[in-house]
This record gives structure tokens, sequence and C-alpha cells, in this order.
């Protein structure tokens, strides 16, 4: 029997059918799919688009990834090697499992994008020719608007600790070897930044760290935005129900730069000297984003067709995760770079096979934060393409909090840790 | 009427009709939003305490998300989550789970 795509192409075969002159093939297209992926950035949106590649056209596309660390280390969770409860290797892993599904992985630095010629040139393996690209870079920081920070060697002393890595251990061995009475401050930038709850379960983690180990210390949150930015009510509970007295939260509190030397934050109407100072400065794409030709929001974001995770402006060009313009009240997660890895896969296998994307695609994103070791609050919404709207929405009605902070969540977090890491990975 | 033709004019009929077209690998599709979580196609990691749907009976996803949606059976996000979907949805994620082995 004939299904709806062997109609579909026997209908395109008839426009053709005084020259071709048949169309009666039954081949199930999807297995026409061949094709060579390149995607750039294996984190968590560009280890799942390579896996599910891999996968869902049974091994008939070839993917390379390209990334530059040897191993994957996750921003989720990292926040609790910070706070000491978790080390590095907890949240690292290997990328072998992607070898397992065919995905050559090589390691190394994309130094050129030739989109039109479809080509990306590396810095020590020479030049890959590709028929769609991915590139999944997660984010660059705005150094120049810390100027202070624009340089390396004041960035191994003010740390940022927002992509995890040498960093998280680094801002972990502050924290340790801070007397107890000591100052730690957070600025956060404004939004639109990775991780919507990530600064306050990061405050709140560290407040538990100096709750039960330097009770004299305190927590000091120096946000440029005029409100916490998510999940208000149940942090706020939190550091009004634990950490009274060492969680101290300052709105309006945009950072202008910083003095180094005397790790002192440098506000519009204040000056605030801290013992540990962690600066997350505003962020936008990362610069392969930009070095593709691909159109960027306010000379930050990406702009993508959400049917594909497509650039706008450039064909062939796939973007996900932290390095888009996000759809509205979509976060910049890595729940949400895996879904956007699913997406684009998909879409890019319709595509290789000659098919349009699947019109109706469906995004879900959980946030998982720690307020201590072990209770946990989560925000989540399901999101649906809006076809008249061309963007993602959030259903109405599928979203919401925690009741409350709870045990059970905590397991929950830690399931979800297990499972994602599979899902991209293994 | 040769093969040819009958397939040009099953075709053209399908295209008139008015249903929005389906993506094949809806179910597929649909069925990855839930790994995140669940694990792929359903296969969680094991003693990581999410429960693992693959395999399990159609009936029992369909209820289970029915009883999620309406508030009827214990969640922390389920409830949320289910909401998302539509009862046809459910359908092809149940079946889709249902057929993982
Ligand atoms: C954020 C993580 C997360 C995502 C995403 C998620 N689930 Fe769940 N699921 C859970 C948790 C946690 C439970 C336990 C009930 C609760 O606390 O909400 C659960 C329970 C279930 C159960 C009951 C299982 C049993 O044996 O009791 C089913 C069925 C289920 N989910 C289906 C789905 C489907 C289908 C999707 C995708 C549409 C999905 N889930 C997405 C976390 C998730």
């Amino acid at each position: 029997m004939l299904n709806r795509r062997d109609f579909l192409k026997a209908a395109g075969g008839c426009a053709g059918i005084v020259t071709l002159g048949g169309c009666a093939g039954s081949v199930d297209s999807r297995s026409k799919a061949g094709g060579h992926v390149v995607v750039v950035g294996g984190g968590y949106g560009g280890a799942t688009a390579a896996k599910y590649l891999r996968m869902w056209s049974k091994g008939s596309v070839e993917v390379t990834l390209v990334e530059r660390n040897r191993e994957f280390i996750s921003c989720p969770i990292s926040n609790l090697v910070v706070a000491g409860e978790r080390t590095l290797a907890d949240i690292t892993v290997s990328y072998d499992g992607l070898k397992k599904w065919g995905v050559r992985v090589i390691h190394d630095d994309v130094v050129g994008i030739d989109a039109d010629k479809r080509r990306i040139r590396l810095a020590t393996h020479g030049e890959l020719a590709y028929d769609r690209a991915v590139l999944s870079p997660g984010i660059a920081f705005l150094w120049d608007q810390v100027p202070a920070l624009n340089n390396a060697d004041a960035q191994t002393k003010i740390l940022h600790a927002w992509k995890a890595g040498p960093q998280t251990v680094a801002l972990r061995k502050q924290l340790a070897e801070m007397k107890d009475g000591g100052v730690y401050a957070l600025t956060v930038p404004k939004a639109p930044y990775r991780c919507p709850p990530g600064p306050y379960e990061r405050a709140s983690v560290i407040a538990h760290y100096f709750k039960t180990h330097k009770p004299k210390s305190k927590v000091l949150i120096l946000d440029a935005n005029e409100d916490v930015v998510s999940k208000k009510g149940l942090f706020v509970k939190a550091w009004q129900e634990l950490y009274k007295g060492i969680v101290e939260y300052r709105p309006n509190s945009e950072l202008r730069d910083v003095d180094v030397a005397n790790r002192t934050a440098i506000l519009e109407f204040d000056k605030v000297r801290a013992d540990v100072l962690n600066v997350v400065p505003p962020h936008r794409a990362g610069d392969l984003v930009a070095q593709s030709g691909a159109k960027l929001a306010n000379n930050r974001w990406a702009e993508v067709d959400w049917l594909s995770m497509e650039s706008i402006n450039v064909k062939g060009i796939h973007v996900l995760g932290d390095s888009t313009l996000s759809a509205p009240l979509m976060p910049k997660s890595g729940f949400m770079a895996n879904q956007h890895g699913k997406v684009a896969a998909a879409a890019i296998l319709n595509l290789l096979a000659g098919e349009a994307p699947n019109p109706e695609p469906m995004m879900t994103n959980t946030c998982y934060s720690f307020v201590d070791a072990k209770n946990v609050i989560h925000v989540a919404s399901v999101h649906r393409y809006d076809a008249e709207k061309r963007t993602m929405l959030v259903v109405p009605g599928a979203s919401g909090v925690s009741a409350a902070r709870n045990e059970l969540e905590g397991t929950y977090a830690a399931g979800w840790a297990k499972n994602i890491w599979a899902d991209m990975l293994t | 009427m040769n093969r040819l033709t009958f397939a040009c004019l099953a075709a053209l009929a399908l295209a008139a009709g008015p249903a929005a077209a389906q993506d094949p690998n809806q179910a597929r599709n649909l069925a990855a939003t839930c790994a995140n979580c669940h694990g792929t196609n359903g296969h969680a990691v094991p003693g990581a305490g999410m429960a693992a749907i693959a395999g399990q009976p159609k009936e029992t996803i369909v209820q289970r998300l029915q009883e999620f949606r309406a508030g009827k059976r214990e969640a922390t996000v389920m409830h949320q989550i289910a909401k998302g979907y539509t009862d046809a949805q459910v359908e092809l994620l149940a079946a889709w789970f249902a057929a993982q082995k």
C-alpha cells in the first residue's frame, strides 16, 4: 500500500511525467536520507543532535562532531560542585558513547565557516564539507562590558564559573579557602542569560555551605534585574526560612566594572567589596554563530526558524541552545538545548530526504534547582509551534513550579541529570 | 489506467483534502520530548530513580497521563507536563512507548 509520502512523491513525479516517465517507487523516504552533517559544539544541544541524527537515520547519515574539550562537563549540577557537594568527576561524561553511535568525534577548534561552499575549516584537522551544519557553541561573554576583566589574568582571579570546568573547581577552591565571616558576592547580568534560575541556585547552595561550615559568612546577590528572574517565590522563601542573616538580595544592581586587586564590584552608585567575587558577565551567542554569517538579534542571539532551527538568513546552518534568540518564555537551559537538538535532527533528516520539516514540533523544559544539599524546586513548561506567530509558545495551562521545596525532587533532579546525560551521550 | 496514473490521481485527491499534514514520525518526535527524564525511547537509566516507560502497556500510559492531567494521580511535575499534550498526542505517545522493547 502507498502511504502519504509515497502519494506526495508520486504527485511530485506527475509534474515531470513527460520527461521523467516514472514515479511509482514506494521506498520509505527516510531511508533515502543520506549526507553529511557537521555538528560544532558537543554540549546539551550539539551532542543530542549528533546522537539523534545517527539513531533516527539508522546510520545512513554521516555525522561529525567537532568539540574543543576532551570530555563533556555539565553546567547543570555544577553548582553542587561549587558548594562542595559533588566533584567535577560526578558531572563529567566521556564522548565515547557517541562514537558507538558512529559519530566521528574530532577534538579541535573551528577557525572558519564558508556557508556558501558549505565548508568548515578546523585549526589542525583541515576542512570538512557538509550538507548541513549544526552550530551549538553555547555562550560568549561580553567582556567589554566589564573592562577590568577584559584580560586573561584578571579572569583567573575574578571567576565566572558559568561554563563548567576549571572555573568551577577554581571557584570551589576560593570558597573553601575563604575565612569564616567572609562575604561571597555574585553578580547577575540582565536577562536573557544562560540558566535563569542558576544564579539563585548558586547563591542558595553556597549559603548552605556557609551555614554548615562557615556560619558567620554572607552571600550577597547583586542582580542587574529588577527582581528575581526565575522561581522567585520559592527562592525568596528558601532564603528567608533557611538562610536568614546569610543571604542578602539586592535588585537593580548592575555591574559597571570591577576592581580586581580589591575584589570589589563597581555598581552605578556603590562599590561592594567581597572576599570572593563571582562575576557572571552578560553574554551572547558563541562566536562561531556570527562567523557563519547567521543573523543575530541585537548583535547577540541567532534568529532561527523554529520548525528546523535553521538560521533565518543562512541556508544549511542550524543553530541550537543558548545561542538562539529564545522564543517567548523559553529559557536558555541545557534541557531546552537538548530539545532544540531533537527538533533540528528530525528536520534535517526530512530536509536531506527532500521533505518539509515536521510542521508541529513540540518541546518541553524543566529546570530543577537545589536550594540546599537535598531540597529541590522546579519550573516546567511545554511549548508547541504556533503556525500563525511562527514561534514556539507555551501551551496554555501546561507550566508551573513546585508546590514547595522538597527532597523527592532532589532525587528526581539527580535522576534527570543521569537520564539526560545518557540521552545525549550514550 | 496504469499504476503511475493511479498514484498521481490518488495523490492529487489526497493533496486536495483538508487535513493538516502530520509528519509520519510525529510519535517518535513527541516521545523525544520525554526522553530527558525517562530515557531515550523510554529506557530510563536503571537505578536513577525515574520511571522507565518503555514497554508499558498502551492503556496504562494513556490512563496515567489522563490522571496526571486531571490531578487524580500524585505528581511533582507530570500534572504540569501532561497538560501540554492533546488526547491525540497522548495516544501517539502511549503507542510509541508501548512498542519499545
Ligand atoms: C522533568 C522530567 C520529566 C519529563 C520531561 C517527563 N516526565 Fe513523566 N514523570 C516524571 C516524574 C518525576 C514522574 C513521577 C510522577 C511525578 O512526580 O510527577 C513521572 C511519571 C510518569 C509516568 C508514570 C510512570 C509510572 O510507572 O508510574 C508516565 C506514564 C510518564 N511520566 C510519562 C511521560 C511522558 C509521556 C512524557 C513526555 C510527554 C513525560 N513523562 C515527561 C518526570 C518527567
